[in-house]
């Protein structure tokens, strides 16, 4: 199953170290990690206290140069913000699993697309973070080992946002060698002084300290953005998803061609950053946008952002915490073509 | 002659934030000359928590780490278990420890981490200005209890050195004061020993001079921290 795929590619991407708090839908992770750890005794694992310990302790491995990472949902993302918040501000490469499930609250134990702004932008900060959402089991796998790479090489926390559906999902995936293992590197070392903080005296100093992060942030935007676009060249209809429900809508743009109707689609595969250039570029030519998400509109804000000033007409289809079938889509885009 | 800094003070950072006549200077100058005296200034990582003590993320030569409220025993159990070469030394406040950390702290005594804890108690919220703390006394006025606390409405103060015993038997457990630096440093030793030799958790509270807070000069204040003993035995537990 998917969570079973997420401890595979940690291992390939060469994680040493896992903490957590047992949640559904991730707990397998947690399991599957200690079965791993029972045989393997290099191996560091950690049933924490909550969802902030596991948090914390994930940042304390990577201060001792651990590839280490952590697993939650829901309520756990929730509390989990503060030593999110934290790595962020002190560009710490933790790893964070996230398997979203129904919200508000302890919502359900299922599935939804409910945390896009909670992981993107979560915290009291401006969302340093990098997030990919992968389709499908295969994208699970390669966009993991992609996270602990993307965290040591550019050292901001690094997110795999996926879902209940995905965690608990069997099918056939190709768990290959990474073909790239970027080593880590210890952050505090033996005989070496460094002094870390994230409180600051006065407003100047966390104002420039944020600008710090910010160019930085924006610097290897364009190395991190990933995406992909899907029968789109000739598209009049462009579609927006990403997740689970853009594999559906891979399935969707295939019935309505089928049926003559030219839609397309764009998947983000990274909500942060967001490939917001190459939205802008996607853009030309069509004569309408669509965005499909399980959620009351997270997703379609981002997207509303880049397209802000287009004058396209714009149609959401929104089911918070609800799957969506391949019908729906073709449906929703025949009524509103 | 002035008595000299320990060696793995920054001198930079020196004069120190910290309010005249406040505790922390005593705690962590003991603190220093243990860690001068046991030789291992470069596998110590110093992880301090929010409130006061945050002033001390720089006041070490070491590799340290102001982490957040509460938060800073997890973030050391983490890199404890990542690199246990490292002597993890967590320093942080009676709210830090007793109230919005209590889970951690409680979690990692009942795990017996190979941590160090150790917790200044100044009985108030210093850095915000002297609320109360879960080690206010009864009786003891704070700026959130104007009239006292009081058994009714708040409880009884937190006795923690006395609560991890009770949950753990093979950690270090110590109260001392600043009032006694020697004895302190006689327990930051023993419980930096414990981490190292026993791989055990060691916990030691301090009783720590607030002035500012408490509103007293420097008689009121000897007097303030020994009537405190009464209601926080000193000596390992």
């Amino acid at each position: 199953m998917g969570n079973g795929v997420i401890v595979e590619a940690a291992l390939a991407a060469g994680a040493e170290a896992l903490f957590g708090y047992p949640i559904t839908p991730t707990t397998e992770v947690l399991q599957f990690w200690a079965e791993k750890k029972a045989k393997n005794k290099k191996l560091i694992f950690m049933q924490a206290e909550d969802e902030m310990a596991a948090g914390f302790a994930t940042i304390g491995a990577c201060l001792a140069g651990k590839k280490a990472f952590n697993v939650t949902a829901g309520p756990g993302n929730v509390l989990a913000q503060d030593p999110f918040s934290m790595a962020e501000a002190m560009r710490i490469p933790i790893v964070v699993i996230i398997g979203q499930r129904g919200g508000p609250s302890t919502g359900t134990v299922i599935y939804s697309q409910q945390e896009v702004l909670l992981t993107t932008h979560g915290g009291n900060g401006e969302g340093f973070r990098i997030v990919f959402s992968p389709t499908n089991l295969q994208e699970l796998y390669d966009f993991t080992i992609e996270a602990f790479n993307t965290a040591w090489t550019y050292f901001f926390p690094t997110f795999v946002l996926t879902d209940g559906y995905l965690c608990k999902e069997k099918s056939i995936v190709d768990l290959h060698k990474a073909q790239k293992v970027v080593k880590p590197k210890p952050i505090f070392e033996k005989g070496k002084v460094l002094n870390l903080r994230n409180c600051y005296d006065m407003e100047e100093e966390i104002y420039e300290k944020v600008e710090e992060i910010s160019k930085e942030f924006n610097k290897i935007a364009s190395r991190v953005v990933r995406f992909e676009e899907y029968k789109l060249a000739d598209a009049k209809y462009i579609i927006f998803a990403h997740g689970s429900v853009a594999a559906s809508c891979r399935v969707a743009v295939d019935i309505l061609r089928q049926k003559k109707i030219k839609a397309g689609l764009f998947i983000p595969k990274t909500l942060s950053p967001f490939p917001e250039n190459q939205i802008k570029k996607a853009l030309l030519g069509k004569k309408k946008i669509f965005v499909v998400e399980s959620s009351l509109g997270q997703f379609s804000m981002l997207v509303q952002s880049v397209v802000y000033g287009s004058s396209l007409p714009f149609f959401e289809y929104l089911k918070p915490a609800l799957g969506i079938m391949p019908e729906e889509i073709v449906n929703f885009v025949k009524e509103h073509k | 002659m002035k008595p000299p800094f320990p060696k793995c003070f920054k001198k930079e950072t020196k004069p120190s934030k910290f309010c005249p006549g406040c505790g922390q200077s005593i705690i962590l100058k003991m603190l220093g000359e243990v860690i001068d005296e046991l030789g291992i200034s470069s596998s110590v990582v110093y992880g301090c928590d929010i409130g006061c003590m945050l002033l001390s993320w720089d006041f070490f030569d070491l590799n340290t780490v102001q982490t957040h409220h509460g938060r800073t025993v997890p973030t050391l159990v983490g890199l404890k278990k990542a690199n246990p070469e490292f002597v993890a030394i967590a320093y942080m406040g009676d709210g830090g420890a007793y109230a919005i950390g209590s889970q951690h702290f409680l979690a990692a005594a009942h795990r017996n981490d190979p941590i160090t804890i150790i917790v200044a108690n100044n009985t108030n919220y210093a850095m915000t200005g002297g609320q109360m703390a879960p080690t206010t006394f009864l009786g003891e006025k704070t700026t959130t209890t104007p009239q006292g606390r009081s058994f009714e409405s708040e409880g009884k103060p937190m006795l923690g050195p006395e609560l991890v015993r009770f949950i753990n038997s093979d950690a270090y457990v110590a109260r001392g004061s600043s009032l006694y630096p020697l004895k302190l440093k006689e327990y930051f030793k023993k419980a930096i020993l414990h981490q190292t030799n026993r791989k055990s958790l060691a916990f030691v509270e301090v009783l720590s001079a607030c002035p500012t807070n408490w509103r007293t000069d420097a008689k009121a204040t000897i007097e303030f921290l020994k009537n405190l003993e009464k209601n926080y035995p000193l000596g390992e537990k």
